[in-house]
């Protein structure tokens, strides 16, 4: 790894984070997607993406909206029924239990199954625009 | 306490990391050493060094502190830590990937091609990388004045120059591996220590957690009060030693602390018999352990509220730290981005299962610090308090390199975010020359900081970081990523409408003495009306100005949602 930089020039310190932001301002001409694909902005690749976005938003807050959703409802459930927190379950207070340790099964579960329908509508998107 | 070997602990770790740094040096020499070997790390490393980085102060120390002052509710601390990352997966993590963005002024610019929206993001930016660095000073020197007795300066002080000497060398970031590393020792220092106290507290025969009876002193204890401090106490309590206990120095070495509250002077020295009831600082409620245990009644005024405000502060705050964001550009591509979050997840996880048993124990073992106030430093004294001899010391040591471990690693990913934004945007030096001078001043503020403010527990101050990112980068993030309607003047408004609210509430709470006023918890725990009116201010300014919807905002939007790598074999 030590061996000199590009060219057979002595290899050179740079600061990494300083230049990121011209880089990031010439790279902006360029789409991620190929030119002749997407930037045309043809009605269809507009809509192709708009409905990706739309999708992929839709899956996003429903994961996010479910998970949250039902983890924000604890405190007021907690306090309207305050013998819930009193109850155990395999040794352990209610409260302690869901919120120390079955959470984060929960939590892992819901991103693995989120990546997964995500990168379904990806591959379905990229189909639908390679195609020839 | 003997703090031998803890002390050798945390200069190993200290030293490791300069070292480490200084290697790292020879090992990625140019930049695009530092991107091409960075793109080809594997989402497990990468996520492991996010973990490293993210797992800070607040974590280590933090939250077992806060449960064990006042139980269950504290709880929201790390399932909040953990659900910000589900949120930044589905919402955000693979589209900031694909923004190509560094940072977030970078993204800022990236999506709203605006100047003006860069600059409102770097302030807060910085505003939020400062306040987030404070509790990492502070539970550095509070971990090595548990173990040494050293002033809590001395820590704060040598993580600070331990950190920008290796933010300055420009080590530590460059390396994946390092920060990846940090996960396992920190996951390795707080769950081999936890093993054997859960089996020391089996072998005396589980004594009951939450029983009906206030803490009490297991056996005699002598405790030293380091500052001046009120305690309650429920129960009339005999105690001898030296000191000055309500104005009068104690006559005879012995008094009988009655019902009430006390003035106890710094530098007294009180022994109190086994068995009696722990009196309790004022500021955290004396609980039975039934009580204690028990969801909404750790003493707050407005449970319901501080527990709502935590929730929204914890899942909107964590994409918006500063040193989260830069750790998603090692990704490959968005793809990866989405798989490293989802790994993450998984090991924030694992890690948050060990801090609530250790303030669980706390309450049997080291109850005295109910009395000193010191409860962040639980993690820190049960090792040694409940496993005897070498073996409690060794465990103890362990526990306190790890401490070190998480300061360190927090501290540099911030460093060094914080010093790229200020030599961009605020300094405007370029070079290496420009880097290391804004690395200084961005460890001098917070520094200063640490030597103004103190007693406030480490992750209440983690907590208005949180907030402050939640109400003010999380609305851009968010809005920006999914809506195409945001203008740069809505972008602008929002971020400041929830960003300064929240900012001053969090000031106000470290810096001046609201105490038990009613908008205390407004002030302490903002996120629940700030989040709102970033949100609303930001949506609702952009529908009265569509003129300002950026040029090529279609593009963007292009380019942020599909996918890497379509058609001819695919770009980057």
């Amino acid at each position: 790894m030590s061996d000199p930089g590009e060219g057979g020039r002595p290899a050179q310190r740079v600061v990494v984070t300083s230049p990121r932001t011209r880089a990031a301002r010439v790279r902006r001409a360029q789409p991620a997607v190929p030119v002749p694909l997407l930037s045309e902005e043809s009605d269809l690749s507009t809509h192709y993406v708009r409905s990706l976005i739309k999708e992929q938003r839709r899956l996003g807050l429903l994961v996010c909206g479910v998970v949250c959703g039902s983890l924000a409802a604890l405190p007021l459930l907690f306090a309207l029924a305050p013998r819930l927190g009193e109850q155990r379950l395999l040794g352990l207070p209610l409260p302690w239990l869901v919120l120390g340790v079955l959470v984060f099964p929960v939590l892992v579960l819901a991103g693995w199954f989120y990546v997964w329908q995500a990168e379904r509508s990806e591959r379905e998107f990229a189909e639908l625009v390679e195609r020839p | 306490m003997s703090g031998t070997y803890s002390l050798a602990a945390v200069i190993a770790v200290a030293l490791g990391t300069v070292l480490i740094g200084a290697y790292g040096l020879r090992i990625s020499r140019t930049t695009s050493d530092f991107y091409v070997a960075s793109r080809t790390v594997s989402p497990w490393w990468n996520a492991s060094a996010i973990g490293g980085e993210y797992l800070s102060a607040a974590s280590f120390v933090g939250i077992a502190g806060l449960i064990f002052a006042h139980g269950p509710d504290m709880l929201w601390f790390p399932v909040g830590y953990t659900a910000g990352y589900l949120v930044l997966l589905t919402m955000v993590a693979a589209p900031l990937r694909r923004s190509g963005a560094y940072t977030l002024p970078d993204f800022a610019e990236a999506r709203f091609a605006s100047r003006r929206v860069r600059a409102a993001a770097s302030a807060l930016a910085i505003a939020i990388g400062w306040l987030y660095l404070l509790p990492q000073f502070q539970g550095a020197g509070l971990t090595l004045h548990t173990i040494t007795g050293a002033p809590t300066w001395a820590g704060a002080l040598i993580v600070a120059v331990v950190v920008t000497i290796n933010v300055m060398s420009g080590g530590m970031r460059s390396i994946t591996f390092v920060q990846a590393f940090q996960y396992w020792l920190k996951l390795t220092a707080i769950a081999v220590p936890v093993v054997f106290l859960v089996l020391a507290w089996r072998a005396q025969g589980m004594p009951d957690l939450a029983g009906p009876a206030l803490p009490v002193f297991a056996d005699e204890t002598t405790v030293t009060f380091e500052t001046p401090t009120t305690v309650r106490a429920l129960e009339a309590v005999p105690v001898t030693g030296s000191g000055v206990v309500d104005g009068q120095r104690l006559a005879g070495g012995a008094l009988e602390l009655g019902p009430g509250t006390h003035t106890v002077d710094a530098g007294s020295r009180l022994t109190f018999p086994g068995g009696s009831p722990v009196p309790h600082v004022d500021d955290v409620a004396p609980l039975s352990g039934e009580a204690w245990a028990l969801p909404l009644s750790g003493g707050e005024r407005y449970p319901l509220y501080a527990a709502y405000s935590l929730i929204i502060a914890t899942f909107l705050g964590t994409m918006g730290l500063p040193h989260v964001i830069v750790r998603f550009y090692t990704n490959p591509n968005g793809r990866a981005a989405r798989r490293t979050t989802l790994i993450v997840l998984g090991l924030l996880g694992v890690f948050y299962l060990v801090p609530p048993l250790y303030g669980a124990l706390g309450r049997l073992y080291t109850p005295e610090l109910l009395m000193t106030g010191n409860t962040d430093a639980v993690v820190l004294v049960l090792p040694s308090r409940m496993i005897d001899g070498l073996g409690g010391q060794l465990l103890g040591a362990l526990v306190a390199g790890g401490a070190f471990a998480a300061f360190l690693s927090t501290s540099s990913g911030l460093m060094i975010s914080l010093a790229g934004v200020l030599s961009q945007d605020v300094l405007r030096l370029g070079g290496v020359r420009g880097f290391r001078v804004s690395a200084l001043v961005a460890v001098l503020v917070p520094l200063g900081m640490t030597l103004l403010v103190s007693g406030m527990p480490v992750a209440d101050l983690v907590g208005l970081a949180f907030a402050v990112a939640a109400s003010s980068l999380c609305p851009l993030l968010l809005l920006g990523i999914w809506s195409r309607r945001i203008t740069t003047v809505g972008a602008v408004a929002g971020m400041l409408a929830g960003g300064a609210p929240a900012l001053a509430a969090g000031l106000a709470t470290i810096f001046l003495d609201v105490g038990d006023a009613w908008y205390h918890v407004l002030l302490a725990r903002p996120a629940a009306w700030t989040v709102p009116l970033g949100f609303g201010v930001m949506y609702a300014v952009s529908l009265l100005t569509p003129g300002h919807v950026p040029v090529g905002v279609d593009r963007v939007m292009v380019r942020l949602h599909a996918p890497e790598g379509l058609g001819s074999g695919g770009t980057r």
